[in-house]
C-alpha cells in the first residue's frame, strides 16, 4: 500500500500542513478561512478513510459524529469547559457511539453499516432539529467563542493545523503499530487476514469507532471555526461529501483524505462561474473517477510518478486491492 | 374507533404497497446484480418528473406515463447498467455502492436545476365511496390492486416462466448459471429493467400523495431500503410484507405519535432490525456472499 517509505507519506503530510500555515499569511481572510475548513474536514476524512479505506465498510454516519462534537463543543465551553476538555469529550463520546452501533451493524455481513448508518444520520438531524431545549432547533446556537488565545481567524487556524498535526503522527503511528498492520492486512486481504488470526470484526469495529472519534473531534473545531451550529450542516449531504472526499483523494491510502478534503473545498469556488451545475459535475467527476481510476488522486498520481521514473508505461494498477 | 382503526390501515397498507414496490427492485438489484444502489428514491423521482415533463409539453397523461416508462427503461435500466454498472462492478461491490451515491447527488441535482425545486402537484384520482362507516378512496384502492395485480405477475413470472427461474438462477449462483448455459448478461439487464418499470409504476402511485420534489428520493429510498431489510431480503414477499408494514406502522405513528418525528418510523424499525433480527421477517438466516 505505503508506495515508497512510510516516513516520507508523513513527511509529506506534514510539509502539506506547514506549507498551509505558511501560506495563510499572504492569503485575504476568506483565504484563511477555507483553509481552516480544509483543515477540520481533513480530520473526519482521516477518520472515514479508516473506516472506508481500511476496513472497508461505508460509513454515512460521519455527520452524526461531526454533529455530536460540534454540539457538545458549543453546549459546554460557556460552562467554562477549556477548548482541549470538550475536544476530548467530543472524540470519547463519538468512540463510545461508534462502538454502540458499529457493534450490531458488523455483527452481519454486508452493507448492513452503510444502512444503519444512514438510518442513524437522518433521526440525528430529527433530533437536532427538533429538542430545541437541547440543541436550540433550527435556530441554532449562534455566538460561539474560541478559545483565548485563538480568536483571530489566522490564530484559529494555526489551532486547527495543530490539531490536524497531532491526528497526523498518531494515525501515522497508529498504521504503523500492531494494530494497524492488521487494519493494513483488513484492507489487503480481509479472508486471509482472518485465516492469520486478524480478529476481523473487532478490528473493523475498532477502525469504526476510532473514525467516529475523528468526527468528533473535527465536530468540535468546526463549532468555534464557524461559531454558530445548526443542524443542516450535519445532514446526510455532510455524510456523503466526507465520503466522497475520502474516494476522490483514494480511499485507503495515507494522503488520500487531505487531497480530497482540498479538492472538496476548493472545487466549489473554482467553479463557482458554474453555480447551480457545480454538484451535477463535481457528482459526474466523481462516479468517472471511480471508474476509471478506483485508487483516487493519489494513486493516479503515484502512477504518473512511476510511469515518469520508469520511462516506460506502468503495468495498470489494481488500486494495491486483492 | 374500530373504524378509524380500519380507516388508517387501508390508508397505511396504500402507502405502504407503493414502499413494497420499489423496495422489490432494490431487493432485485441487490441480489441479482450484486447492486446497492443508494439513488434507489431518486430513480422514482426521474419518472414522476418526466411524466409532469410530457404533460406540459401538451401529451395527454395516457401517453405521458408510457412515455416516461420508456425513458425510466432506457436511462435507469439500460444507460445505468452500461454505463454505470458494468465499469464499476470490476472494481468491486464497494466502490459500486459508492458510485451510486455519487449517482443520487447527481440526479437530484439535475432534477432540481431542470425541473425546478418546487413541489409540484401530480394528477391523482379524487373521490371514492362509503362502505359502512369506511370510507374507500379509488386512489388507495387503485394503488392496492396496481400492487396486487404487478408482485402477483412479478411472481408467476419468476417462479413459472423459463426466464424467470433462469433470473432466479443468475441471482443465486451467476457462475454455475453461466456453466448451464443461461445469457447471464441478459438475466442481469432484465433486472435492471424490471426494476425501472417498478420505481416508474411506484412514481404514478405515489406522486399524488408525496406531490414531486427533486429531493423526495431521499425519504422514499430510506423507507424503501428500510422495508427491504425488515421484510427479509431474499425474496420478493419479504419486501412485500416489509413494505405493507412501514407504511401501515407510519401511518398509525403519524396520527397517535409525535408529527416531528414521523419520518424516523422506518429508520428506527431498520436500527432494531438490524440490533434484533438482521434477517428480516421473512428472510433466510444465511447471507449471499457478495
Amino acid at each position: 500500500m505505503m508506495r515508497g517509505r512510510p516516513g516520507a507519506l508523513l513527511a509529506t503530510a506534514l510539509a502539506g500542513i506547514l506549507a498551509v500555515g505558511l501560506l495563510s499569511f499572504v492569503l485575504e481572510p476568506y483565504g484563511v478561512y477555507l483553509l481552516s475548513l480544509w483543515a477540520v474536514y481533513t480530520v473526519a476524512a482521516i477518520g472515514l478513510n479508516l473506516t472506508l479505506g481500511y476496513a472497508g465498510q461505508i460509513s454515512l454516519a460521519q455527520a452524526t459524529f461531526v454533529g455530536v462534537g460540534a454540539y457538545a463543543t458549543a453546549l459546554l465551553m460557556p460552562h467554562g469547559w477549556p477548548f482541549g476538555a470538550t475536544l476530548a469529550l467530543a472524540g470519547g463520546l463519538c468512540f463510545g457511539l461508534g462502538l454502540l452501533f458499529g457493534f450490531p451493524a458488523l455483527r452481519v455481513q454486508g452493507h448492513y453499516l452503510a444502512f444503519v448508518t444512514l438510518a442513524l444520520t437522518t433521526l440525528a438531524f430529527l433530533v437536532m432539529r427538533n429538542e430545541a431545549w437541547l440543541t436550540g432547533g433550527v435556530q441554532g446556537i449562534a455566538h460561539i467563542a474560541r478559545p483565548v488565545p485563538f480568536t483571530s481567524g489566522r490564530a484559529f487556524l494555526m489551532l486547527c493545523l495543530l490539531v490536524l498535526t497531532l491526528v497526523t503522527v498518531a494515525t501515522w503511528w497508529l498504521l504503523r503499530s500492531p494494530w494497524g498492520r492488521a487494519f493494513i492486512a483488513l484492507r489487503e486481504n480481509p479472508i486471509r487476514a482472518a485465516s492469520l488470526g486478524v480478529d476481523v470484526r473487532g478490528y473493523t469495529l475498532l477502525s469504526f469507532a476510532i473514525g467516529a472519534a475523528l468526527g468528533g473531534v473535527c465536530g468540535s473545531l468546526y463549532a468555534p471555526l464557524v461559531q454558530y451550529v445548526e443542524p443542516s450542516p450535519f445532514a446526510l449531504a455532510l455524510s456523503l461529501s466526507l465520503l466522497l472526499m475520502v474516494v476522490v483523494g483514494g480511499s485507503g491510502s495515507f494522503l488520500g483524505p487531505y487531497v480530497g478534503a482540498l479538492v472538496a473545498v476548493l472545487l466549489p469556488e473554482w467553479l463557482r462561474f458554474m453555480q447551480d451545475y457545480y454538484l451535477v459535475v463535481y457528482a459526474m467527476v466523481v462516479m468517472l473517477l471511480l471508474a476509471v481510476c478506483p485508487d483516487g488522486l493519489v494513486g493516479l498520481a503515484g502512477r504518473m510518478l512511476d510511469r515518469q521514473r520508469r520511462g516506460h508505461p506502468a503495468e495498470p494498477a489494481d488500486g494495491g486491492k486483492a | 374507533m374500530f373504524w378509524l382503526l380500519a380507516q388508517l390501515l387501508v390508508a397505511g397498507l396504500a402507502i405502504g404497497a407503493i414502499y413494497a414496490l420499489i423496495a422489490i427492485g432494490f431487493s432485485l438489484l441487490w441480489q441479482g446484480a450484486q447492486t446497492v444502489n443508494f439513488a434507489q428514491g431518486d430513480f422514482v423521482s426521474l419518472p414522476a418528473f418526466a411524466i409532469l415533463g410530457f404533460t406540459a409539453l401538451g401529451l395527454p397523461l395516457w401517453l405521458a406515463i408510457p412515455a416516461a416508462l420508456a425513458v425510466a427503461v432506457l436511462v435507469l435500466g439500460l444507460l445505468f447498467k452500461r454505463v454505470l454498472v458494468q465499469p464499476m462492478l470490476h472494481h468491486g461491490v464497494l466502490q459500486l455502492a459508492i458510485a451510486t451515491m455519487a449517482l443520487s447527488i447527481f440526479l437530484e441535482n439535475v432534477l432540481k436545476d431542470t425541473g425546478g425545486a418546487e413541489a409540484y402537484p401530480f394528477p391523482g384520482l379524487t373521490g371514492g365511496f362509503n362502505l359502512g362507516a369506511l370510507f374507500l378512496d379509488w386512489q388507495s384502492l387503485t394503488v392496492l390492486a396496481v400492487t396486487v395485480v404487478t408482485v402477483s405477475a412479478l411472481n408467476a413470472f419468476l417462479s413459472r416462466t423459463r426466464t424467470g427461474r433462469a433470473m432466479q438462477a443468475t441471482a443465486q449462483n451467476p457462475s454455475v448459471a453461466r456453466l448451464l448455459g443461461i445469457d447471464v448478461e441478459r438475466m442481469i439487464m432484465l433486472t435492471f429493467v424490471i426494476n425501472a418499470v417498478l420505481v416508474t409504476l411506484a412514481a404514478v402511485l405515489i406522486s399524488p400523495v408525496y406531490l414531486v420534489k427533486f429531493d423526495n428520493g431521499g425519504q422514499i429510498g430510506l423507507t424503501a431500503f428500510s422495508a427491504a431489510i425488515v421484510g427479509g431480503f431474499n425474496q420478493v414477499r419479504g419486501a412485500v410484507v416489509g413494505g405493507l408494514l412501514l407504511g401501515v406502522v407510519e401511518t398509525f405513528a403519524a396520527t397517535y405519535g409525535p408529527d416531528q418525528y414521523r419520518t424516523a418510523v422506518p429508520m428506527v424499525l431498520l436500527i432494531l432490525f438490524v440490533l434484533f433480527r438482521p434477517h428480516g421477517l421473512l428472510g433466510r438466516r444465511e447471507e449471499r456472499r457478495v
